[in-house]
């Protein structure tokens, strides 16, 4: 793993965490959806939090796959779990949600989980996987 | 009755989430390293491999309904409830589901590693 990497590593995290933060936000301004109406989820579009979540989770989208170009997915998705320690964060500045002792040992979890997972190997070697390149291999080893 | 659709709200997210991540996986395995690809064939040639991928299209039709679904959750509770628990059941549906389908090496690191940041989604979620 390059430097490289763990930035688009980073940039998965930063991308979905403030993204889903924007979206809370926007979705409390538009209020509650009736089960019987889930189609006034669309006119939530318009709210401009839930546009700037929407944009987020797209930068997201294209760093989450660039991670997946070059890690497993049961590496990202660990890896990637630190977003929910910064989620829990946006919850108490941003949001006044209240968050309680108990839900920081569930960050402490988490944290160790991501640390845990990040000091293993990112991909998964298949023999019938073609590399063209042997400096990639090397990397992805 | 509210609580009932907010986890049904989350167990929709975590299937289509789950399906969504497995076919985006395969897609980008079969695509090859972005960076690799943009370096030898330029980006262009990037942009076109990764739109002519039918499988990709199909993740992000599963993603798209995982994150409606979740719209819809974070209208109902905090993001703070409907995030972790989502979270949680995402994580292990999809190790079961890249061991199975990705053949992806999942092993005692991993598992453990699963099964922690697991853990703590759910002290999050009922703390």
């Amino acid at each position: 793993m390059t430097l490289r990497k763990y930035l688009v590593i980073l940039s998965v995290v930063f991308f979905g965490s403030v993204g889903d933060a924007f979206l809370a936000r926007g979705m409390k301004h538009a209020g509650a959806i009736d089960i019987h109406h889930l189609f006034k989820v669309l006119s939530a579009i318009a709210n401009p939090f839930v546009l700037l979540g929407i944009l987020f989770l797209l930068a997201f989208m294209s760093s989450y796959m660039t991670a997946l170009s070059f890690a497993d997915l049961t590496y990202v998705l660990p890896a990637t779990a630190i977003s929910y320690v910064v989620m829990v964060l946006l919850s108490i500045f941003w949001l006044h949600e209240h968050v309680s002792p108990q839900r920081w040992v569930g960050v402490a979890f988490i944290v160790v989980g991501v640390g845990v997972v990040a000091g293993g190997p990112s991909r998964t070697e298949h023999p019938t996987r073609r590399v063209s390149d042997p400096k990639a291999l090397e990397e992805h080893v | 009755m509210k609580t009932l659709y907010t986890w049904l709200c989350i167990f929709t997210t975590v299937c289509a989430a789950a399906a969504g991540d497995i076919l985006v996986a395969l897609a980008m395995r079969r695509i090859g390293d972005l960076d690799d690809l943009r370096r030898r064939h330029g980006f262009l040639a990037l942009i076109v491999r990764i739109l002519s991928s039918g499988v990709l299209f199909g993740g992000i039709f599963f993603m798209a309904i995982a994150f409606f679904s979740n719209l819809i959750g974070l209208s109902w509770a905090d993001l703070s409830v409907v995030g972790p628990a989502s979270a949680a059941l995402t994580f292990v549906t999809n190790a079961l589901a890249a061991k199975f389908f990705l053949h992806e090496n999942v092993d005692r690191r991993r598992w453990f590693a699963t099964i922690f940041v697991c853990c703590g989604v759910l002290i999050l979620t009922w703390s």
